[in-house]
């Protein structure tokens, strides 16, 4: 029950909602009760509300406003792109934008891979079933 | 003298806002060189002479005068073309039927036509559609291509596709219609050999893309949790 991702410093989190809806952004500052000043390597250093923001796990070390480029070499030292994408949240998302992406020849090629799956894990099925019973 | 090619003149007199030029009259003036046109000619500006307009036949009177005046219909300089053509309509870009005998099939495209109605073809080994004329607006287009270049489609155009005008028989004594109706029905066997040439090419070029031959021979739907304005084409 008690809180685990706590708003601090460094703190990693995904944008919900508005213009940059799915970016990955640190909490740089705290403004007051409900805003943030967020940075991203790819945007401009800006406030939101914390009611956009969804907190990740990962956190990183920097001091309170770093300049960029010492945000983007705390980013760099601490493997935020990797840690983010080999999480299980971060591969949900990749697969979502992933299957939005597919063309209408993708889906039947995704159709067809499916279906021989199926078929294979069928067979090995009946095959197990068939040593268990003889 | 042959015309050279010049790079387009800049404008002499940019506009400030519109209705209002940069530099006024006597500069213009300056600008355009017109002394030094004039300076040529002797102090004044060139003049040619007028042609001798030809002397205009006499009209002669009409014969008739209408009682009420007669209303000459505007003038309509509009000329007809084929529909603009979908930007992701190229010659070779498989399309999804959405309308008629053949709704949900996957069809390659191949010309427009004058009328402005799209050519396409199954190939008809792969999925029964034929050589066809189908209108832009009941098709979506997707983003797969199929190589089209070994493909011949310049004798093809609305005509062909045109019903047959039947010379009109005179009524034989005792002859019925009936007999005549069942040649109609059949396709001529030209048409079937146009069709086969096309599309020897065009499944070659197809089997060379793994799925490409099941994808055009499957039909497609929505199935659940497809939404038309999400899904990528």
């Amino acid at each position: 029950m008690p809180f685990k991702r706590y708003v601090e410093i460094g703190r990693i989190a995904l944008v919900n909602y508005g213009k940059d809806y799915g970016k990955l952004v640190v909490i740089v500052d705290v403004i007051d009760q409900n805003r943030a000043l967020v940075d991203s390597p790819d945007m401009v250093r800006s406030q939101i509300n914390f009611k956009r923001l969804t907190l990740t796990d990962i956190k990183i070390d920097i001091n309170r406003v770093p300049k960029k480029k010492t945000l983007v070499a705390a980013l760099e030292a601490a493997d935020v792109k990797n840690k983010w994408e080999s999480s299980s949240w971060g591969r949900k998302l990749i697969v979502q934008k992933k299957r939005a992406s597919l063309n209408d020849f993708d889906r039947f090629k995704v159709m067809l891979a499916k279906i021989k799956k199926a078929g294979v894990i069928r067979q090995e099925l009946a095959n197990l079933k068939k040593q268990t019973t003889a | 003298m042959a015309p050279k090619d010049r790079k387009p003149h800049v404008c002499r007199n940019p506009d400030l806002i519109r209705g209002v030029g940069k530099y006024s009259r006597s500069k213009m003036y300056h600008k355009r060189g017109l002394w030094a046109i004039k300076a040529k000619n002797g102090g004044a500006f060139p003049k040619h002479e007028k042609k001798a307009a030809a002397a205009a036949l006499p009209e002669k009177p009409p014969k008739f005068y209408p009682a009420d005046d007669v209303k000459k219909p505007l003038v309509n300089k509009r000329k007809a073309r084929p529909t603009k053509l979908r930007a992701s309509i190229t010659p070779g870009t498989v399309l999804i039927i959405l309308a008629g005998r053949f709704k949900g099939k996957r069809v390659v495209f191949l010309k427009q036509l004058t009328s402005g109605l799209l050519l396409v073809t199954g190939p008809f080994k792969i999925n029964g559609v034929p050589l066809r004329r189908v209108n832009q607006s009941y098709v979506i287009a997707t983003s797969t291509k199929a190589d089209i270049t070994a493909v011949n489609v310049e004798k093809f155009d609305d005509k062909y596709f045109g019903k047959k005008v039947e010379k009109k028989k005179k009524k034989g004594e005792g002859e019925f219609f009936e007999a005549e109706k069942e040649e109609k029905n059949t396709l001529p066997q030209e048409k079937k050999d146009d069709q086969k040439t096309l599309d020897a090419a065009l499944i070659t070029s197809i089997e060379a893309v793994p799925d490409l031959k099941s994808y055009l021979g499957a039909r497609f739907s929505l199935k659940a949790g497809m939404k038309p304005h999400e899904l990528v084409f």
